[in-house]
């Protein structure tokens, strides 16, 4: 059943991707560049997620726990240290060289451009060295 | 010479809020964050209360969405992405490694972290946003390439 929901739920944010216009790295791009011809969208993407999510999480949170499982698993983490800064600067200097984060890179091998074969492979073995880095 | 797109408050903000929507399902049913990251490392690296096959689920799920999209609304998608492939790998393994090691990307930290008033997520929204604001700036106004 969880597993389910989890289909349905990446189905659902697939869609929200495509139709907000963020499967597009071009839009993307063009939101991080306020000197040259500046498309706002992607604000307007967070803004909406935003929106929903806290209301929806404060609604869900009067709840002992969730449906489906015995507890919330939320980050435990709490300092504000140099692996946050470090690994959120990289991920900027990755994100606005060609505008595709997880998600819509995801989303993107089905419209099979050439660079995202290599993007996605490589995006993988980022996230395996890190998980096995972050682990050791 | 970088392609112009066209502003779409509506549609970007409805989109916005099905991936609300997506963030709230799954912490309603599983109590669990909508971070992409997060999911592709509990796949590749399971460990303790990972649930491989969720994440694995999810990202199924985001992986045949454009083909459920194409199917039900009979449009085509269009995209333009780079066609620089060293670039492509060097990109995807820094948002890869950077996401994971930072604890999240913008799902995790952008959008659920954000609607819990993270501290750590509003720091870490905060320097992606910066750097790749710059990193856009340097590679298109200062050497002047880009698409």
């Amino acid at each position: 059943m969880i597993v389910l929901v989890n289909l349905l739920a990446g189905l659902v944010f697939g869609f929200g991707l495509l139709l907000s216009g963020m499967a597009n790295p071009a839009k993307v791009l063009n939101f991080l560049d306020i000197a040259g011809h500046w498309d706002p969208s992607l604000a307007f993407v967070m803004g909406g997620a935003v929106i929903i999510t806290a209301i929806g999480y404060r609604l869900i949170f009067r709840r002992p726990k969730p449906l489906l499982d015995e507890s919330f698993h939320l980050p435990t983490a709490r300092q504000i240290d140099g692996k946050l800064v470090l690994g959120a600067a990289l991920f900027g200097i990755g994100w606005g060289l060609v505008g595709l984060c997880p998600g819509p890179a995801l989303v993107s091998i089905a419209l099979a451009s050439p660079a995202i074969f290599i993007f996605v492979p490589a995006m993988l073995i980022g996230v395996a060295l890190a998980s096995w880095l972050k682990r050791a | 010479m970088p392609i112009e797109t066209e502003f779409t408050p509506i549609a970007s903000a409805l989109g916005g809020a099905l991936i609300g929507c997506s963030a709230v399902i799954l912490m309603l049913m599983g109590g669990r964050i909508a971070g992409i990251s997060g999911m592709l490392s509990r796949m590749l690296l399971p460990g303790r209360d990972s649930k491989p096959v969720q994440a694995l689920a999810f990202v199924v799920g985001l992986i045949v969405a454009p083909f459920v999209w194409t199917a039900v609304s009979g449009s085509a998608i269009s995209q333009t992405v780079t066609d620089n492939l060293p670039l492509a790998a060097i990109a995807g393994l820094l948002v890869g490694f950077g996401a994971v090691y930072g604890g999240g990307c913008t799902s995790g930290h952008g959008v659920c972290g954000l609607s819990r008033v993270s501290p750590r997520s509003i720091v870490a929204t905060t320097v992606f946003m910066a750097v790749a604001f710059a990193v856009v700036f340097i590679v298109r106004h200062v050497i002047g390439a880009g698409q």
